[in-house]
């Protein structure tokens, strides 16, 4: 029998991005807040430290930030008509646990969607003719226009220190920047992080081809800057040991540097550390969620926890888990298309190369998370997608974050990987080559979905969520398009040698390929088609707010964290100024 | 067939354990009829294996040895620690299967469903160990340790192909551990027992963890930027 706790203003479950935001957002508003994390609590002051973060095999090769899988995992299956298995190690993406969680390991890589992915059913339509999207496309439009959105992407940036190059200010296009991203109203807090030599020859090689190459935007200031809790973040040191780990400069975003700090003094907060929310307390009739059980891993003891407003701020899996555990919104059912709760699952389709310069020095160790000059000339509905026989696209990048010894080599084909002559092709070609990317989107498609497994369970008895994807048509076709782009700037850069890679025919569980899963609980108009609305309320509990990348109706060709912390803005500030006010439904269903 | 037993007798001495134990543990084979010396002198910096069985520790050295030969650019991989350290992993918590879930049922999978057995890393290890010398065994009649370097070479190569037909187990994913395994042993950090003297880094011209190069990327721009590497043990 849970043990019954004194009811709070809200409960926030995850300590990610947008769990610290909505945390941080609610007190502001005069709110007692608990936060529940399952993992451990993570300080950096204590842990973001030399000389522990320079340890590859620890962080990198043995996942040390990473969700313990023997406590929670996923099945997975590529089609309907497959049994699922769990998932017994993560491998292809790679969600965080303890405070911070994916915001602490991640690649910084800080983006906008363009304008007209908030709006791409619509335009699609209106583009290409009424039949123009097949059947088994479900892409639905965002809600939510990007104007609207803006104002928070703004000040997600400014949270974080974004460095970058505009391209769009106010409308005007300035030169140097991203002249497709839509406009911002203010500049980028940092100047852009230098790049090293390889993105520098794909920029030349890229502006001769008549493309628009712009630094990437990354979430590490590359100079001191106090960001608007008035916390300092430190300069970039370009150390290249940043990805899969924590930054000790504080020159990389985190929810636990960015944010946690000003949380942990805040006397209306309290962090709840090592406790594991079991489920959801949902009263249907009432179209409220009256609180939430959790059992402290430390002791063992479990608990209710009632709550004025739950924020489901886990990662997507854990996200959509929970609703369909709790009954929240009707399981999606790919048979039918019928149901909402699992729905649209979307990844990223990333497919890369690599380039060998013989001869040159390009200090692969220096490095920077987002390091590296991109186009976004074949992203979304910048380019003409008439008789291309696909939707969608993504930015093509050339990266330079860091080449670790274990994990950071790459060789030529035909050279030996072992043996004799093996290491002569290393010394050869460590320090010469340079990598590329591109970043595709994800339109999703009605077999594309999330359930609950009806075999495996995790630790605390609770049956596992059960992932079904696999990569379309329409994703392989984009992609190879992307693919054969990049191709043609790696020629242009004139390297010895070159490789690119296209995505295999069926998606697979390794290796890594990125941890851009999104959907599950999107965000849309209306109850019959998604199970959140605009302010990312769920439209079965008025007092229950979804967060996170499981709100996405399809994943873009970005990366996906600026637009999950803007919309986490977005919809504190319609839980502060209107919800708290008046509580109920905040759009009509 | 002296000749064959130098290799794991060498091995044997360098980890510093040819001790009665372990010879009483090997009365069977043919090394364990040699008398055993009374006191070994152990090489300088040998270290004992906690993990490994000494048939185990012969087949990693072997291994990693033919992995990561001796030459102009490093010693070999076992002088440079990568065995010990292949051994305190297996040990570790990774090894023992820590943050992997484990419950069943057991079903073989698709490959896309990823790694699907009930082995532990250190299990696994076991398992491919095992069917990898009962295979030489059968191909040349012997141990794995006791091929000749090029049968080594040619064994590891059938593996890595799949086309080495271990009974019961999988060749290919047993050789893409061991390759893993041997490859984060010759470049992690010193202080988890592999690349000792720095050895792999040197190879690379990894200058390991400084703090910062802030102030070097532009100096250093198409310039090749060389320093002594350091690593944990030196910052601490």
């Amino acid at each position: 029998m849970a043990k019954r706790l004194k009811e709070t203003d809200a409960v926030v479950i995850g300590m990610g991005f947008t769990g610290a935001i909505l945390s941080r957002e609610l007190t502001k508003a005069g709110l007692n807040v608990v936060g529940l994390e399952r993992g451990a609590d993570r300080n950096p002051a204590d842990e973001f430290t030399l000389t522990r973060l320079r340890d590859e095999l620890r962080y990198v090769v043995r996942l040390e930030l990473m969700q313990d899988n023997s406590i929670d995992t996923i099945t997975f299956r590529n089609a309907p008509d497959e049994f699922a298995l769990p998932i017994r190690r993560f491998g292809a993406f790679l969600p965080g646990e303890g405070v911070g969680g994916t915001g602490i390991h991640w690649g910084a890589l800080h983006w906008r969607f363009l304008p007209t992915d908030f709006r791409i059913k619509s335009l699609l339509k209106e583009k290409y003719g009424a039949k123009a999207i097949p059947d088994t496309m479900t892409i639905q439009d965002w809600p939510v226009s990007y104007d609207e959105l803006e104002p928070f992407y703004d000040r997600f940036d400014k949270l974080c220190g974004v460095s970058g190059q505009a391209g769009n200010l106010r409308g005007k296009v300035v030169a140097g920047g991203n002249p497709f991203e839509g406009a911002r109203s203010d500049d980028y807090p940092n100047k852009p992080i230098k790049t090293g030599t390889g993105p520098a020859i794909f920029s030349d090689a890229a502006k001769n081809l008549g493309y628009h190459p712009f630094p990437l935007p990354s979430a590490t200031s590359s100079a001191a800057y106090v960001n608007p809790e008035g916390i300092t973040l430190g300069s970039c040191e370009y150390c290249g040991h940043c990805n899969r780990t924590a930054c000790e400069a504080n020159a990389k975003a985190s929810p636990n540097v960015n944010v946690m700090p000003v949380l942990r003094t805040e006397p209306k907060f309290e962090l709840r550390t090592r406790t594991f929310v079991t489920r959801l307390l949902y009263d249907k009739q009432a179209k409220r969620v009256t609180g939430v059980v959790y059992t402290d891993i430390k002791t063992g003891e479990e608990y209710e926890q009632p709550a004025g407003i739950v924020v489901l701020s886990s990662f997507v899996f854990g996200n959509v888990q929970q609703l369909l555990l709790a009954g929240i919104g009707e399981p999606y059912d790919p048979r039918t298309a019928k149901g909402v709760v699992g729905k649209n699952y979307c990844y990223q389709f990333e497919a890369g190369g690599e380039a060998f310069f013989e001869g040159r020095e390009f200090n692969p160790f220096m490095g920077a998370p987002g390091m590296g000059t991109g186009i976004d000339d074949f992203n979304g509905e910048n380019f003409d997608h008439a008789n291309l026989g696909f939707f969608g696209g993504g930015y093509i990048a050339c990266l330079n974050g860091g080449a670790p010894p274990i994990g950071g080599r790459v060789l030529p084909k035909g050279e030996p990987r072992w043996g004799v002559g093996w290491k002569q092709a290393e010394a050869k070609w460590y320090r010469c080559n340079t990598r590329f990317n591109t970043q595709g989107s994800v339109y999703a498609h009605r077999d594309n979905f999330m359930d609950l497994d009806p075999t495996y369970k995790d630790a605390l008895g609770r049956p596992l969520l059960r992932l079904t994807y696999n990569a379309t048509e329409n994703d392989h076709k984009m992609s190879r398009y992307l693919v054969e782009k990049m191709e043609g700037v790696i020629k242009a850069m004139n390297p010895t040698h070159y490789e690119v890679h296209n995505r295999p025919k069926n998606f697979t569980i390794v290796p890594y390929q990125s941890t851009h899963n999104t959907g599950g609980t999107i965000m849309g108009p209306d109850p019959g088609s998604s199970v959140v609305n605009r302010y990312l309320q769920a439209w079965g509990a008025h007092n229950l707010f979804v967060q996170g990348a499981s709100v996405f109706p399809q994943q873009h060709g970005y990366n996906p964290t600026g637009t999950l912390g803007a919309l986490a803005y977005w919809s504190a500030k319609a839980i502060t100024e209107k919800y708290i006010k008046n509580p109920g439904p905040l759009v009509n269903a | 067939m002296s000749d064959d037993t130098v290799p794991r007798r060498k091995f044997l001495l360098g980890a510093g354990l040819a001790g009665t134990a372990i010879a009483a543990g090997l009365s069977d084979r043919a090394e364990a009829q040699q008398p055993a010396p009374t006191t070994p002198a152990p090489a300088p910096d040998a270290e004992p294996y906690v993990n490994l069985t000494a048939l185990e520790a012969a087949f990693i050295v072997a291994a990693v040895d033919t992995l990561i030969p001796a030459d102009e650019l490093s010693p070999s991989g076992s002088d440079c620690g990568v065995a010990i350290f292949i051994d305190r992993q297996l040990g570790s918590a990774w090894g023992g299967g820590a943050k992997m879930y484990r419950s069943g049922p057991y079903l073989k999978g698709k490959p896309e469903q990823g790694y699907q057995l009930a082995l532990t890393p250190r299990e696994f290890f076991a398992a491919g160990i095992a069917a990898a010398n009962a295979w030489t065994r059968k191909t040349w009649g012997k141990d794995f340790d006791r091929l000749a370097s090029a049968d080594r070479v040619t064994a590891l190569k059938a593996m890595e192909e799949g086309k080495a037909a271990f009974e019961n187990f999988e060749a290919r994913g047993f050789f893409s551990q061991l390759h893993a395994i041997t490859m984060a042993g010759f470049f992690s950090d010193p202080i988890y027992g592999g690349n000792r003297d720095k050895a792999g880094w040197k190879v690379l011209g990894f200058p390991g963890l400084p703090a910062t190069y802030a102030d070097k990327i532009d100096a250093y721009r198409d310039k090749r930027y060389v320093a002594d590497p350091q690593s944990i043990a030196d910052f601490s």
